[in-house]
């Protein structure tokens, strides 16, 4: 996507606000990310809004190419996530999905510039706090080996950058690199159950990749993969810990008590 | 719920195979990346310019085409124009006829695979010997090549010497060198012996009309030496507006496909033998080949003519890797064969429909692409095309969207839904009412349901 680094939609000295869209995953199975992502956007400053009415981005059926089913969501969203207040998402994947497919499906649509205008006040968690907030460096302890996979979704954006930096600056933490890193989890949504065999030989191989490296924690910057990944880790009696780089953060804080 | 027929191939294929494919692919990307990336600062840069280039030539084929005609008629070749794969295949067969031609030597072409050029040939008694050493194997096994590059990168070396004991090229010996050698040797005699020697073209220069080949065995050079006519197939997409384009996409060819600076043989053709030259063709054919290419161009997927081949996409393809290239029954393999297979297919698109869904659309084939071609987005194109004209192969694994696009744009019922998910946590698998939720749990543990949690902390949190 190449998509460029964007500056802060912030005046210097306004006091930051976003609209959060805490991820249909994040509602429905992974509550303590989206926690996580509004402490951690709290401390530093930020103004947290979330609107009730919030449901999914959309993917599913954008990915089925069921595009006209897939606008009646992103529809519901540009009217949920209404006005010019950034859109933060705790997922890559679905920040690309309002950054980027919303605009493909939307090609020959009379609402494309709504679509746009979402589009580019929509961020990713790691990428808001770096590019957006310009926060560099991040405070607090977190002794682990950390092993962090790149969502696919971030390649060529700011995010994996962002990711690297914010973990790599924590104290105690140490992110280590593993075999064939940029290789993708083999989730990819409904890829995952239409072709299970190659989902889930994808998820294995990245996991010898990973196990090899022998991190404490596996980190990505969304809780697909890790759902992926992590559920078959578990399913083959080899559980590994997973966790999304804002629970990193926020834990981060509160071990050397700033939280 | 069933599984694609990609998933379906990737799960019976033989491990060894499947080995193979991997090693391979894997050390040609990675060898790829660090070439690349050791040689040029910005090679993003590159291959932007390059996909730019590509593109000009795309949408101004109007008027290249005709420009190239004028330059290479100029240079002393003959242009054919073949709008379908059987007029191709007859215009070859026309300019060997007239020669009374039988025997012809051929150099890797994918085009000639995609009208099945060697078939016709035969039906109607000449000798069409495949020369590039992939190739060959794949001949005489009547076998399918499996990757744009390598064809037999699905195969390892106990089965080629096999075949090679088979067709009576020596007793059994599985030394690559000595594979290599014996090869050779049965070819010289057959580059002597042919009539015709056919070519493909990897571009095709409009200012100078001049064809240019890439090759790492020689075997082109010895197709256009020995035989007294040459004839090039050629895509129509396959141009580059100047000489000095060429700079820009060579750099970027071999370092794609093979990791290479350079190919060991570049070949720079500019027409017949000319009166002062001692050898060489003294006819020159230059065939170009639409079948379906301006239909592509009118298509929403055009960007797929930037192609040039290279099979960088298939290298680092996590798919390609699991399934090898029959799984898509097209000439075209791969992240650009799912799109550019099904395109061509034409009313046969419901057949390959299944190929775009192929792809975890993960976007490294857009990473590596030296063109710049945005495939996760054409795949997603034709994913939608699929379900729009409700091909029945688009639709497997996928469930329907409509219930849960109502549902994802009611919040009342969106939050029903969360909160009454809970259910799922005390369901055995076999009874939760989702298939697709079912399917998942396979093979994935599902984590606990907790639909709601955060939506009540955040209330509280606004409380105090």
């Amino acid at each position: 996507m190449h998509a460029p680094i964007r500056p802060s939609p912030f005046a210097p000295g306004e006091r930051p606000k976003i609209q959060l869209m805490a991820t249909c995953l994040c509602d429905a199975f992974y509550d303590d990310v989206a926690r996580a992502t509004v402490e951690v956007l709290e401390h530093l400053g930020v103004e947290v809004e979330f609107p009730e009415g919030q449901t999914c981005c959309g993917q599913p059926a954008f990915n089925g190419g069921d595009w006209p089913a897939s606008r009646k969501v992103v529809r519901h969203t540009l009217r949920t996530f209404a006005g010019t207040t950034p859109v933060l998402l705790p997922s890559g994947s679905c920040a690309a999905m309002l950054r980027h497919g919303a605009l493909l499906e939307f090609e020959k649509e009379a609402d494309l510039p709504e679509v746009k205008a979402l589009a580019a006040r929509t961020w990713e968690f790691a990428d808001f706090i770096v590019n957006a907030l310009g926060v560099k460096t991040w405070p607090g302890r977190y002794e682990a080996t950390i092993a962090f996979h790149r969502n696919c979704h971030n390649r060529g954006t700011g995010s994996e950058a962002a990711s690297l930096a914010l973990l790599a600056s924590i104290a105690g933490a140490k992110v280590v690199p593993f075999g064939e890193q940029e290789q993708c989890c083999g989730f990819g949504g409904t890829f995952s159950v239409a072709f299970p065999h190659v989902s889930s030989s994808m998820g294995t191989l990245k996991l010898e990749h990973i196990r090899a490296a022998q991190p404490d924690v596996l980190v990505s910057g969304d809780m697909s993969c890790l759902m992926h990944m992590g559920g078959l880790a578990q399913k083959a009696g080899q559980p590994v810990k997973t966790q999304h780089i804002a629970q990193v953060m926020r834990d981060a804080l509160k071990n050397s008590g700033k939280l | 719920m069933a599984s694609q027929p990609i998933d379906q191939a990737a799960a019976t294929l033989p491990a060894d195979k499947r080995a193979s494919v991997y090693q391979s692919t894997k050390a040609t990307h990675e060898k790829r990346t660090k070439l690349l990336f050791d040689q040029f600062n910005d090679p993003d840069l590159l291959r932007r310019r390059a996909g730019e280039i590509k593109q000009h030539v795309i949408e101004n084929l109007d008027t290249l085409l005709p420009a190239v005609e004028a330059k290479l008629k100029a240079n002393g070749a003959q242009v054919h124009w073949a709008s379908t794969g059987d007029d191709a295949c007859a215009a070859v067969l026309r300019i060997m006829q007239a020669r009374g031609a039988k025997k012809m030597v051929k150099a890797k072409t994918m085009v000639s695979e995609e009208i099945e050029l060697a078939h016709y040939l035969e039906k109607h008694g000449i000798e069409a010997l495949e020369t590039d050493l992939g190739e060959f194997i794949v001949q005489i096994d009547q076998d399918h090549p499996s990757h744009i590059v390598r064809p037999i990168i699905h195969k390892n070396r106990r089965e080629i010497a096999t075949s090679f004991e088979r067709e009576g090229l020596g007793a059994y010996n599985d030394d690559p060198e000595t594979i290599t050698r014996r090869a050779r040797q049965f070819l010289r005699h057959k580059y002597l012996q042919a009539d015709v020697g056919l070519t493909g073209a990897n571009f095709v220069s409009v200012e100078s009309g001049r064809l240019v080949l890439v090759t790492n065995e020689g075997n082109s050079r010895f197709s256009l030496a020995a035989p007294k006519v040459h004839i090039a197939l050629v895509g129509i997409e396959k141009l580059v507006p100047r000489d000095r384009d060429l700079g820009v996409l060579l750099n970027l060819l071999a370092r794609s496909a093979t990791a290479q600076q350079l190919t060991v043989y570049t070949e720079f053709i500019s027409g017949p033998k000319h009166a002062t030259q001692p050898d060489g063709p003294e006819e020159m054919h230059v065939i170009f080949v639409d079948n379906g290419r301006t239909d592509v161009l009118a298509s929403e997927c055009r960007e797929i003519l930037r192609c040039i081949r290279c099979g960088a996409c298939l290298n680092v393809c996590p798919i390609y890797r699991q399934a090898s290239g029959h799984a898509y029954r097209s000439v075209y393999p791969g992240p650009v064969g799912a799109v550019l297979s099904p395109l061509l297919a034409g009313k046969k698109f419901p057949e390959l429909a299944d190929l775009p869904k192929a792809s975890s659309l993960c976007g490294a084939c857009n990473e590596v692409c030296p063109v710049n071609i945005p495939i996760p987005d054409l795949l997603l194109r034709l994913r939608e095309k699929g379900k729009r004209e409700g091909a029945p192969l688009a639709a497997v694994g996928t469930p329907p969207m409509g219930a849960w696009a109502l549902m994802a744009s009611q919040p009342t019922a969106w939050k029903a839904a969360l909160f009454g998910g809970k259910a799922l946590n005390y369901l055995p698998t076999k009874l939760i009412p989702v298939p697709a939720l079912r399917a998942w749990e396979e093979k994935r543990a599902l984590p606990a349901w907790r639909g709601g949690e955060f939506r009540k902390w955040m209330k509280q949190r606004r409380k105090s």
